[in-house]
């Protein structure tokens, strides 16, 4: 009886392996012992000058701490409350009016306002650097042609606007496709029965479309959340034209790029990204919390 | 999550690779690169022949590998652009921290030695004949080689003292003279922005090289190493001179602010947008490629002064060529410094426009009479090697100038963009890489 019970759990729990097998390996591979061996690392510190040593959460101290580490962090909250729901709100009217059926050449559209997606961020990136060139870019062509002086788009006060304006450029259209294939999935008879009942096209918006893809609006918010908070490739690229204002701690991404490749602090850079995934983490939980609960 | 993912997991490989490397430098490391080796394992290695890599930016360096593998046909040369100047710092840093992919010979600017050098990672060259060739360079380069000490880090390929770029047909517009004085140069910039509001006398938007030259022409010493004690002060009396009198050049906006080395500056530079350049004597070969439009309007003149009727120069930028620690063939790796930077390489390099290094060169009457065309028909090279002499001695870098330089644009660019005063960005500049240097064991004052 207990023999038979044993080779039953076994075959069970073999079975059960070889199915989540492959992908716990390459998920072990890839992910965990990555994030394990971070984890490790940020309790080490190794200097040019004294070699390595454990420091328990001596960097976890440090970095909460770290004034530049949250002057970044700060900056991509900032970033994160204003373009993300500029960006989104402008996805979702798209995509409202693509699925409104109204539209005309409506495929058209939806490539188009799609393309800047298809686009690597590096090559956006560059293109939009040269555009705001205040001396020889679009903006110092513009300054030329009609004889004004364009405040520098990349100048202290607006490089975060410039970058949002990039962010903002190339994810519209990914978030467009969200909210649009979701709206598909609605059945169009649920929208005869709400005309029948009287409802105009805003009513049937806010009662049964905005509903229905709750689920969409939530995923794209989280995505934006994270996004956000890894800021790193358009403002390293723009780096090279505004050194002075794109410092290395812009972004707590690129303080942990700088700290690591430049300074060669592998332990400390650790401890900041783990950090901020932590934050990410949290906050994107509490954004899927919300957004369930609500329905 | 894959940026992060990203910045993990390259953390994660290179510091493997860091932990994994740093017991092969116990075991086999210490003391032996400099003492059991010979001349004698050059030839022999020259003889058996191999292949090396070779990290290098420098564009006189491709004829120097190709008349190399033809002297010795049994040596195979890969001359690779791992990026210029810091870009090829990182990804050299990586590939030490890994362990593999270390090239065998590496172009590493002056002011970046002392950082590989403390670190090991490069190898010391006075064992394989390096040690007695002090006579060969002149003293700037050579003192910047050996750190001052008994060992040999690299042997030069260039240097820069510094000279006085101008733009004459642009100053001749304007009625400037040649400023003799710095003090003169701020003028002359007044003069020239108010003449003319599109055209500025010089470029600047803040770069960690033109700032340490000019504070090191001014006297200034600030950076001072002893073992692991390090003295920074960004606020001694030639860094103070050099905050001074530069200060109404970026407060009155009479620098431009474009970023070197852009397709910008290069167009500046050639439709007379940016008027002069205060820099180092390789940069001809950089106008004669990038600005010839401007071909013929351009002069040299000695460095403006700190003190009136002074002479003094700095020395800005130049190379040399380094054996990381992790080469398999240091003695191959030596033949093929040598041939570059003492024998027929350099002769070829200098042809091609590469300021020597080297006593014997910079003294030929060839190399002084030589009439630069883009300087229209100036012997250019007589100032150069004027301002050679004129070097201020005992000017020493960090040895974490590289990092240092990294967060330049942090701290004193903040004076670039905003009200900060100048001598306030160098206190932060100060500050921030004590912190750094603390943070890495040494004892910074």
């Amino acid at each position: 009886m207990a023999d038979t019970l044993v080779v039953g759990r076994k075959r069970r729990s073999w079975a059960g392996w070889k199915f989540v097998g492959p992908f716990m390996a390459v998920f072990a591979l890839v992910f965990l012992a990555p994030i394990g061996y971070s984890i490790y690392l940020s309790l080490y510190r190794n200097r040019l000058v004294g070699g390595n040593s454990f420091v328990g959460l001596d960097n976890y101290t440090q970095a909460l701490q770290d004034t530049q580490f949250w002057s970044g962090f700060g900056r991509v909250t900032l970033f994160l409350v204003v373009q993300v729901p500029i960006m989104l709100i402008l996805a979702l009217l798209v995509a409202l009016a693509i699925d409104s059926g109204r539209l005309f050449g409506k495929a058209f559209f939806r490539v188009t306002i799609f393309l800047p997606y298809a686009v690597p961020a590096v090559v956006a990136t560059l293109m939009w650097g040269f555009m705001y060139g205040p001396q020889f870019g679009l903006v110092g062509n513009i300054n030329d042609a009609l004889n004004v002086t364009l405040p520098d788009p990349l100048s202290g006060s607006l490089a975060l606007a410039s970058i949002g304006n990039i962010v903002t450029w190339e994810f519209v259209g990914y978030n467009m496709l969200i909210f649009y294939s979701a709206l598909r999935v609605v059945p169009a008879s649920l929208y005869e029965s709400a005309e029948i009942d009287g409802a105009g096209q805003f009513r049937i918006i806010t009662a049964i479309k905005l509903p229905a893809i709750r689920g969409a609006l939530v995923i794209a918010t989280i995505f934006s959340v994270i996004g956000s908070f890894q800021l790193f490739n358009e403002p390293a690229i723009l780096r090279p034209l505004a050194k002075n204002v794109l410092t290395t701690s812009y972004t707590p991404n690129m303080y942990a790029y700088q700290l690591s490749f430049s300074g060669q602090q592998y332990n400390y850079a650790a401890t900041v990204a783990i950090i901020m995934g932590l934050i990410t983490m949290v906050i994107a939980y509490v954004v899927q919390l919300r957004g369930t609960r609500e329905s | 999550m894959t940026r992060f993912l990203k910045v993990v997991a390259a953390a994660t490989a290179a510091t493997l690779a860091l932990a994994a490397c740093g017991g092969n430098d116990d075991s086999s490391g210490t003391g032996t690169s400099g003492g059991n080796v010979s001349a004698a394992d050059v030839d022999a290695a020259l003889a058996k022949g191999g292949s090396l890599t070779v990290w290098a930016w420098d564009n006189t360096l491709k004829n120097v590998v190709s008349t190399f593998q033809n002297k010795y046909p049994n040596v195979k040369v890969e001359l690779v652009n791992a990026g210029t100047g810091d870009k090829q710092y990182t990804a050299l840093q990586n590939a030490i921290a890994a362990g593999s992919g270390v090239p065998d010979v590496a172009q590493i600017e002056y002011y970046a030695l002392p950082q590989f050098a403390l670190a090991m990672s490069i190898a010391d060259v006075g064992g394989y004949g390096a040690s007695g060739l002090q006579s060969t360079f002149t003293p700037g380069p050579w003192n910047a080689v050996t750190l001052g000490a008994d060992k040999v880090y690299a042997l030069p390929i260039d240097s820069g003292p510094m000279a006085l770029f101008y733009n004459k047909e642009v100053f001749d517009k304007h009625g400037i003279t040649v400023p003799a004085t710095w003090a003169e140069y701020v003028e002359a910039a007044r003069k020239l922005h108010k003449a003319d509001p599109k055209v500025y006398i010089t470029g600047d938007s803040g770069d960690a090289g033109f700032t340490t030259s000019m504070i090191w022409q001014a006297g200034g010493k600030p950076f001072q190493t002893s073992g692991t004690d390090v003295t920074i002060n960004l606020a001694d009396p030639g860094s103070a001179k050099f905050a001074q009198t530069w200060q109404p050049m970026i407060t009155e906006k009479l620098v431009a602010s474009i970023p070197p080395w852009s397709d910008e500056w290069f167009k500046a530079l050639g439709d007379g947008t940016i008027a002069s350049l205060p820099t180092g004597a390789w940069m001809p070969g950089n106008l004669v490629t990038g600005a010839a439009a401007a071909s013929g309007k351009w002069r040299v003149a000695p460095m403006p002064q700190w003190e009136a009727g002074g002479k003094a120069s700095a020395e800005n930028g130049g190379s040399s060529l380094a054996v990381p620690e992790k080469s398999a063939d240091k003695a191959l790796a030596y033949a093929f410094l040598k041939y570059a930077a003492v024998d027929e390489g350099k002769d070829s390099r200098i042809k091609e426009g590469a300021f020597p290094a080297t006593t014997a060169d910079i003294a030929k009457p060839e190399f002084l009479n030589a009439e630069f065309k883009y300087f229209g028909g100036q012997k250019a090279n007589e100032i150069f090697a004027q301002s050679a002499q004129n070097v201020v001695p005992g000017w020493s870098y960090l040895p974490f100038q590289v990092y240092a330089n990294s967060i330049f644009n942090d701290t004193v660019g903040k004076s670039y963009v905003s009200a900060t005063p100048l001598a306030d960005g160098l206190k932060a500049w100060q500050d921030q890489s004590a912190k750094y240097g603390n943070e890495q064991g040494f004892t910074v004052k």
